[in-house]
């Protein structure tokens, strides 16, 4: 009786300090709002935000409600996350295997890089990339077209925009492709592990994730055909581009100076994930005659795996975090449009702060999710 | 057992304190931000991160500037000292929660005053001592001398968290236009990617384009267009809720361009009691108890005067003299074809 007491007081002692430290807190705020004539709610979220937006995924401009800016700057949010992770995972994963590499320049430039990137101050390398590509690409006026269609210009990069017609014939033609090459890798597994043959499976998926979506063009009526930016003349020596597609050259820093940084920290966790598995591993997969690559693809990267994906899930959360600092080189995140822009117009600092981070939280929360999935997907089963 | 009670009993004896403290600051006097400021012995007053004319640091940290002067006044009149004042530099987005809650108690900040920030979140403004309007700035070379040449898919950049946002949206809807808004958290960004040619004109207050126009690379490239696009009347704001404290600011900027009006100067303050103009020995505190209504000193306004200067001293110093905006324009006392008008002091 006495044991369990001891077990329980100090627990209800916790609790009744959280309680009362936050009750405080929110009395305190009540009563200051209410002196100082502040009204809380959410109600605001359907007034008309009267603000427009530089950059948007959907369609949005002043005559939305608030709520329909919070899209815009979420949606933005994710969007420099995705591309951004894509980026540092397949860059963090050449570099960290170059740092493994036997050769001296390859694995001392991946050294270099890790070293330069992961200590200087995220924040600085925004600016660097955002002001002093600024100030390195040409006016519209004057860029020279890449590839005859594309043109990176101190304005934003303009590509040529896609015109499809039939599009979903072409998008169900990529589906069946995937579908085939799940079939044929079951039936594939099948005949290894019953008859011992190897079918070419990696051929026959390239040929049909080609060859699928190339009939759709040839049988199924899709044709594309490009919009190409055209020069436009806004006054005697201001130019921009019309037509095609314009990522904004806030953009474009803010995804790579996050990829560079990042990328670093997944090498390093690429390295140890590598240099984890022992050396014996490699040895035994190589004396029952697996070849150089089925060594690495069966034996070493399967375990490596377990060591690499933990810490790049913080890696990832990190980059998800770090990216509201695109409010310093004017990319519309959440943070500047929400609790930027927002927040200033209608003065719910408590309402909009609460809701950016609870949103935070959730795709913090969904990314550990996801990736806790897949680290328990290629988990050792004990069997 | 009986060791955990004593704890507890602490804990809750704590909180108590906690809670009675904060309800007896709760429950204050009126002039509690006044209270409070002759206790710390300083103004605490929240200025821009730069810009000159308006509120501006130098190399060793000296902040000079119009906005700057109202807290300098505040200063003078509650402590006897301008110099008694800490600033703190504040973004546009920061500012009112600055306030609001409780980090500095004069905003000056070259704010405009509208109708949903006086009413909905928690501040009063407390008069005007600029009257500005939005503009545009462009590139000389671009040959654009009026908006009436501005063409669908212009980029402008400005600011975040102003009603440069709002009036810019107003402005290219009502002539059709489509547009690029470039939005920056801090101005000196602004600049910057304007300067490097991102965008193609650069909207705020024509006060704040000509400042800023100062910390271009090349001044001379760029011109502000003669066209204002909105009314925007800057000045002081301070917390809701003590109308003591809103009293003092509201007629230590009072003071100062009344002083103008009756050309009571830093220089001549002293020898103006002996003035026959009864407002004028109101205003030097030779005459009536205009100060104990505010719980302070009758030479309140002597000090303003005497320490800071009258509003046309503080315009000259910070505006003109710096070549900023040397026309005064609707600037200028109500009594010289401006607008600046004060109830009088009695």
């Amino acid at each position: 009786m006495d044991l369990k007491l001891q077990k329980i007081i100090p627990q209800l002692i916790t609790v009744l300090v959280v309680v009362l430290v936050f009750g405080f807190f929110t009395y305190n705020a009540q009563i200051n709002m209410e002196n100082r004539g502040i009204d809380f709610g959410y109600g605001f979220l359907s007034q008309e935000s009267s603000f427009d937006v530089q950059f948007s995924l959907i369609e949005y401009d002043g005559s939305h409600s608030y709520f329909r800016a919070y899209l815009v700057g979420l949606l933005n949010t994710i969007l420099v996350s995705v591309i951004g992770i894509i980026i540092a995972t397949i860059l963090g994963v050449i570099v960290g295997v170059a740092r493994l590499s036997p050769n001296y320049l390859i694995n001392q430039f991946a050294a270099f890089y890790v070293e330069f990137f992961r200590n200087i101050p995220l924040l600085l390398q925004i600016f660097f990339w955002y002001f002093a590509a600024l100030r390195a690409l040409p006016l519209p006026q004057d860029a020279d077209a890449m590839l005859g269609v594309f043109f990176l210009t101190i304005k934003g990069l303009y590509v040529p925009a896609f015109i499809w017609e039939n599009l979903n014939i072409f998008l169900y033609s990529i589906v069946a492709a995937i579908i085939a090459i799940v079939v044929i890798r079951i039936h594939a597994r099948k005949v290894q592990e019953t008859q011992g043959k190897q079918l070419p499976v990696f051929w026959i998926s390239i040929g049909l994730i080609f060859i699928l979506p190339l009939l759709s063009f040839l049988i199924g009526g899709v044709s594309l055909s490009f919009e190409i930016p055209k020069l436009k003349q806004l006054a005697a020596t201001s130019f921009k581009y019309e037509g095609g597609i314009s990522l904004p050259p806030e953009l474009i820093a803010l995804t790579l100076s996050l990829a560079l940084y990042t990328a670093t920290f997944i090498a390093e966790c690429v390295r140890a994930g590598i240099q984890g598995v022992g050396k014996g591993q490699k040895e035994a997969a190589a004396s029952i005659g697996l070849n150089p690559n089925q060594v690495l693809k069966l034996v070493v990267m399967p375990q490596a795996l377990r060591i690499i994906i933990p810490p790049t899930t913080n890696q990832y959360l990190n980059l998800t975090k770090n990216s509201s600092l695109a409010a310093a080189i004017a990319y519309p995140d959440l943070v500047l449009v929400f609790a930027g822009t927002a927040l200033m117009q209608t003065g719910k600092a408590i309402e909009i702060v609460s809701i950016t981070m609870l949103t935070y939280l959730s795709l913090s929360i969904s990314i550990s999710i996801l990736m806790n999935w897949y680290n328990k997907k290629i988990a050792i089963k004990e069997k | 057992m009986f060791k955990y009670l004593k704890q507890l009993t602490s804990l809750v004896a704590m909180v108590a304190v906690l809670f009675t403290f904060t309800t007896e600051t709760m429950a204050a006097k009126k002039s509690k931000t006044l209270k409070n400021t002759q206790k710390k012995g300083f103004v605490r007053c929240g200025v821009s991160q730069g810009l000159p004319g308006f509120s501006n640091a130098d190399a060793a940290g000296n902040w000079t500037g119009i906005d700057v002067d109202v807290c300098r006044a505040v200063a003078a009149a509650v402590l006897g000292d301008a110099n008694k004042v800490k600033f703190t530099p504040l973004s546009a987005k920061e500012r009112f929660t600055a306030l609001t809650s409780g980090e500095i108690d004069i905003l000056s900040r070259n704010t405009t005053w509208t109708l949903s920030r006086d009413a909905d979140i928690g501040l009063t403004f407390v008069g005007v001592n600029f009257y500005d309007g939005q503009g545009f700035m462009v590139r000389k070379s671009s040959g654009i001398t009026s908006t009436s040449q501005f063409k669908d898919g212009i980029s402008a950049c400005t600011n975040i968290g102003t009603t440069t946002e709002l009036n810019m949206r107003d402005f290219f809807n009502s002539k059709g236009i489509s547009y690029e808004p470039v939005a920056f958290e801090k101005a000196d960004e602004v600049v910057a990617a304007y300067d490097a040619g991102r965008c193609d004109t650069y909207t705020t207050d024509k006060s704040g384009l000509a400042a800023q126009r100062t910390k271009m690379s090349n001044p001379d490239d760029h011109i502000v267009l003669p066209e204002t696009v909105s009314k925007e009347p800057l000045g002081p704001v301070v917390r809701q809720g003590d109308s003591v404290w809103e009293d003092i600011v509201r007629w230590s900027l009072n003071a100062m361009i009344e002083a103008e009006e009756y050309g009571i100067t830093s220089s001549n303050a002293d020898s103006m009691k002996t003035s026959d103009n009864p407002a004028v020995k109101r205003l030097v505190g030779a005459e009536g108890e205009l100060g104990a209504a505010f719980g302070l000193d009758n030479e309140w306004s002597l000090r303003i005067i005497k320490q800071v200067g009258n509003y046309g001293e503080s315009y000259k110093r910070n505006i003109a003299d710096t070549g900023i905006l040397p026309d005064r324009g609707p600037n200028e006392l109500w009594t010289k074809g401006g607008i600046l008008y004060v109830p009088p002091a009695r």
